[in-house]
């Protein structure tokens, strides 16, 4: 016998001398015999029960807040419009920076005027295009502050797709709700739709482990292959820090340092 | 059934256990450490398209070029424009942190009329409609009763278009008054009046000196356009070039330099003449030049040679004459040598006679209008206005004398008095000041007894300020017409202090003006045109960008597309046609000057009985002193053996504390005769017996809670001291007593 079940005959008996004054010693010793082990596992598995509904259905209904998109917006249509895909929008800048969700200036073009007749479109030119405001856009994949992520790393350098990340969003005919956690701020999809984390595809989630999963698998494959290791491209990326304009960095985006590595990728 | 403590406990395990297996707790985790990394006041960069806009920098008359890199619509970082001919790529402290001042606390966000009594922080807000017309009314007024001479403005320039546009209402409106805030430029100018007859900026070629000898000058602790300086002194480092600073007190300079010779504080006049003599007396001079383009030289050889042997130049420096023969010497035969004065900064003119008696070490080496030497480097005229055209009322008040007596019979050759200003209005013998404006200074803050000054300003009934932040002049004004920042406005910087060749550089707005400010410039025409008659003629102008843009003609594009307008081919005329004076040649000993009569130390405030020691203000790059204060980044960078907290550190000699009986970090009371002012001691070696220094540039009361109420403003303790010739300020300093506190 373990010391654990000791203890919980200690409290099971303390437990029947408590209740003495009631009742008869004779009933107690029967229910102490075999009484207990019902109720007991019973509210145990209330308990666990309780508390699973909670966390795993109540918590994420609590922790998240529904927000509308301020317009709606048809990807799908807008891709048939454009020529370069989801660069027409979401361009890179000479710099290499990446322009992310679109300003009013590129909208402009076309959306001086009102086109077609649907709500959102009257509402995006008379609300936003001619008092010249920008559209508070709600952006699901806006990461915390502290995250540095370049994109032009990513899509130019090493040649990823968009969807990789941000799933078939360009094949949108309207924009899902927002869904903003209530304490950080941010949007569920960073932690992804599932509360407990699980992702049956890249995009689902764009939390750190994320992005490590696949920077292993690239890492173990450029190893394997023996092609450009991280190595490699660390002491190219410190001669152009120490050494700026020896390697293959051109003029910075910096007047002062001169460096465009630094700004490239450490945003 | 019955709910006792086991099924209770039961529950609770259920429910812990459960919790684990649920993603609660691990997202709870999760998020709360995101949530800890989102403080409200943690700075988070913007992020946007990058650009940089060209402009140069105006908070202090060194005029460097600036890049400013933006995110977006906002500046998001000041640094030094490439290839600028000031500064190409440096930037100092205090141009850095400029951005503190454009999006800071302490701007004036709209016009604002005092309500209540002066100087109580009590203001309403008013439109630019109004303020202008009660400008307008008041100035009306004042020139229907033919009292526009009583009008007086205060500017921290009078160069470029903006002070030449004060210049130009004041004349059409009939007043003599805009007067210049002071510096050792004023001196300088009147030297090259005087000696070389040009009436010309004081221009050094630094960059190709190699022998630079210094009377007090900080060379990296701000003066000139510092950061020109800056790169100057390293290039001396590399080159080889030698500084040899004078001073009574270890300064940075004077720390980085090659040699340090402390001297008896307010003798720099001597020792010039004492180096003069030995040059003289060895024929180290340049023959050539002396006898072929000056004038007088022989009587100031003889009075020289007869007053300012090593001996008596040695008791009154304090120097001893084996290391004057050694200086001269060594200075007559550097292959280029420069001689430079005005203390720190260059924040007071100092007394003429140490000007000239400085520039004419210079002429006794050749080294005028020369390579490595002292230019006279005449503005450039860019600016071509129409005559203006005035009526009586105009020509009657401009007839009259100045209130601060710069031009009259006394003191003849000088343009502008303010530190005459404050005795000229509280003695009240001339005439009162019924209105006074400023713009671009601090006067309240920068002039010296600043108890005086306050009394004057405080029997002005209308001050304007057009200040862009809540200084102490704005303060204590009655009005504030708030000008853009520095990064919101268009402004031509005509050639930066010390530059040996003429350059414009050009302000242009970075940003948006981010609150219902208006360009001082817009404000002078919007008011000329709101008086009419002959001042509304006389500034047809639409706006003041469109003044600029005239004014500017064809080199409005290059100066766009540069950021400045410079001369590439600019060269020093002929020895010939270089000095204007009567005898067309340098002059080593005009008349005027009284330069023959034997040396006087500056008479400065106190009797050495009741005040045994000297005060000495000093400058740091640390510590903005002019009309602007530090911002909050500059202000981090001050040392705590200046400031530690509240309290100024006053640096005193180990000896000189020992016989006061005061120890480090003590708390003591400093006297002068004009006012006193609790300071904690710091002791310090590289400051001569008897005397103490404190920093320039603290003590505000106004701006943000990073400056305001910390240290004392050393002008509080320090009166001004008339230079006999000039009618400056010439005072270094004041005598001055420490007790216990």
């Amino acid at each position: 016998m373990s010391a654990l079940d000791n203890n919980a005959k200690e409290i099971a008996g303390d437990a029947g001398s408590d209740g003495g004054a009631t009742s008869s010693p004779e009933i107690n010793t029967k229910e102490q015999d075999k009484g207990p082990a019902g109720p007991v596992i019973l509210f145990f598995i209330v308990g666990l029960f309780a508390s699973l509904i909670l966390g795993w259905i109540i918590f994420p209904k609590l922790l998240y807040s529904k927000k509308k998109q301020p317009i709606d917006f048809n990807h799908v249509m807008h891709m048939a419009e454009v020529e370069d895909g989801c660069e027409s929008c979401h361009f890179f800048r000479e710099d290499g920076t990446y322009s992310g969700v679109p300003k009013l200036d590129q909208c402009i073009d076309c959306h001086e005027e009102i086109q077609g007749d649907s709500p959102d479109e009257i509402k995006f030119v008379e609300e936003y295009v001619s008092k010249g405001r920008e559209v508070p856009w709600l952006v699901y994949s806006r990461q915390p502050d502290c995250v540095f992520f370049s994109h032009v790393a990513h899509v130019k350098v090493a040649g990823m797709d968009c969807v990789t990340c941000h799933g078939h969003i360009g094949e949108s005919e309207s924009l899902k709700i927002y869904e903003e956690n209530r304490i950080t701020g941010y949007s569920r999809d960073i932690w992804g739709k599932s509360i407990g984390g699980f992702k049956k595809n890249t995009w689902d989630r764009m939390k750190m482990d994320d992005c490590a999963e696949c920077h292993r698998k690239m890492t173990a494959n450029i190893e394997r292959t023996g092609v450009k290791t991280p190595t490699k491209r660390l002491i190219d990326h410190l001669v152009d820090v120490v050494s700026p304009g020896t390697s293959m960095s051109e003029k910075g985006s910096s007047v002062q340092t001169e460096r465009g590595a630094c700004f490239v990728c450490h945003k | 059934m019955k709910i006792d403590r086991r099924s209770f406990l039961s529950f609770l395990l259920g429910g812990a256990a459960g919790t684990a297996l649920s993603p609660l707790p691990w997202k709870l985790t999760d998020d709360s450490s995101i949530w800890t990394q989102m403080w409200p006041w943690t700075p988070v960069p913007e992020d946007g398209e990058a650009s940089y806009v060209n402009s140069s920098c105006t908070l202090c008359p060194g005029g460097c070029g600036i890049t400013v890199r933006k995110i977006d619509d906002r500046a998001v970082k000041i640094e030094g424009m490439k290839r600028h001919p000031v500064n190409n790529g440096g930037l100092c402290s205090l141009g850095l942190s400029g951005l503190q001042l454009l999006y800071g606390p302490t701007r004036v966000k709209t016009p604002l009329k005092r309500v209540g009594k002066r100087g109580r922080g009590r203001w309403e807000k008013i439109s630019w409609k109004d303020a202008v017309s009660e400008v307008a009314k008041t100035l009306g007024d004042l020139r229907e009763k033919g009292q526009s001479h009583t009008v007086g403005f205060i500017s921290g320039s009078d160069r470029g278009t903006v002070p030449r546009l004060f210049e130009r209402f004041l004349t059409v409106y009939g007043s003599p008054n805009l007067i210049r805030t002071p510096s050792i430029i004023d001196s300088y100018e009147l030297a090259l009046h005087l000696m070389q007859g040009a009436q010309a900026l004081p221009g050094f070629d630094f960059e190709n000196a190699n022998f630079i000898l210094s009377f007090g000058s900080g060379i990296v602790d701000g003066w000139g356009s510092p950061v020109r300086m800056f790169r100057a002194n390293s290039a001396w480092r590399d080159t080889g070039g030698k500084v040899i600073q004078i001073e009574p007190r270890l300064s940075n300079t004077a720390a980085k330099s090659d040699k340090w010779i402390p001297i008896n504080p307010g003798t720099e006049a001597a020792l010039a003449l004492g180096i003069a003599h030995i040059i003289i007396k060895e024929s180290l001079y340049d023959a050539e030049f002396i006898n072929n383009y000056s004038e007088g030289f022989e009587d100031w050889k003889a009075f020289v040679l007869g007053e300012y042997g090593p001996d008596s130049v040695a008791t009154i420096t304090g120097i001893d004459s084996t290391t004057i023969i050694a200086l001269a010497r060594s200075f007559a035969r550097a292959s280029k040598p420069l001689a430079i004065c005005g203390r720190g900064q260059g924040t007071t003119p100092g007394s003429l006679n140490e000007c000239t008696a400085v520039h004419a070490l210079n002429a006794l080496v050749g080294n005028i209008n020369k390579k490595g030497g002292v230019f006279a480097v005449a503005e450039p005229d860019y600016i071509n206005w129409p005559e203006v055209e005035m009526d009586a009322t105009a020509a009657a008040g401009m007839q009259k004398n100045r209130l601060d007596g710069a031009g009259s019979k006394k003191y003849p050759f000088s343009r502008y008095l303010l530190n005459r200003l404050p005795q000229a209005i509280n003695s009240g013998k001339k005439y009162p000041l019924k209105a006074l404006f400023v713009a671009g200074a601090n006067p309240l803050y920068t002039m010296s007894d600043s108890k005086a000054v306050k009394k004057a300003f405080d029997k002005v009934p209308f001050i304007v300020s057009f200040s862009s932040y809540m200084d102490e002049t704005a303060q204590n004004a009655d009005l504030i017409l708030p000008n853009h920042n520095y990064l919101e406005r268009y402004e031509d910087i005509p050639t930066p202090a010390g530059m040996p060749q003429p350059v414009i550089g050009l302000s242009r707005p970075v940003v948006e003006p981010q609150f219902n400010t208006k360009h001082v410039g817009d404000v002078i025409i919007l008011l000329a045109k709101a008086m009419g008659g002959t001042l509304s003629d006389a500034f047809a102008w639409d706006s003041y960008d469109a003044c600029l843009k005239e004014t500017m003609g064809y080199k409005w594009q290059v100066i766009i597309e540069k950021g400045f307008w410079s001369y590439p081919d600019f060269v020093a005329g002929p020895r010939e046609e270089s000095f204007d004076t009567v005898s067309g040649k340098f002059e080593f000993a005009p008349k005027e000057t009284g330069s023959l009569k034997p040396f006087k130390p500056v008479k400065i405030e106190g009797d050495k009985t009741n005040y045994p020691l000297l005060l000495m203000p000093y400058d740091s790059i640390r510590l903005a002193n002019g009309a602007m204060g530090d911002p909050p980044f500059v202000m981090k960078s001050v040392d705590d053996t200046v400031l530690k907290g509240t309290d100024v550190f006053i640096e005193i000699n180990p000896k000189t504390a020992g016989e006061h009986g005061l120890r480090e970090g003590q708390l003591a009371m400093l006297s002068t005769p004009v006012g006193q002012a609790k300071v904690k001691v710091h002791l310090f070696d590289g400051i001569m017996p008897g005397l103490v220094a404190l920093p320039r540039g603290l003590g505000h009361t106004a701006y943000d809670e990073y400056l305001a109420g910390k240290g004392i403003n050393v002008n509080e303790l320090i009166g001004p001291v008339e230079d006999p010739v000039s009618g400056l300020d010439a005072a270094w300093g004041v005598r001055a007593k420490l007790a216990k506190a």
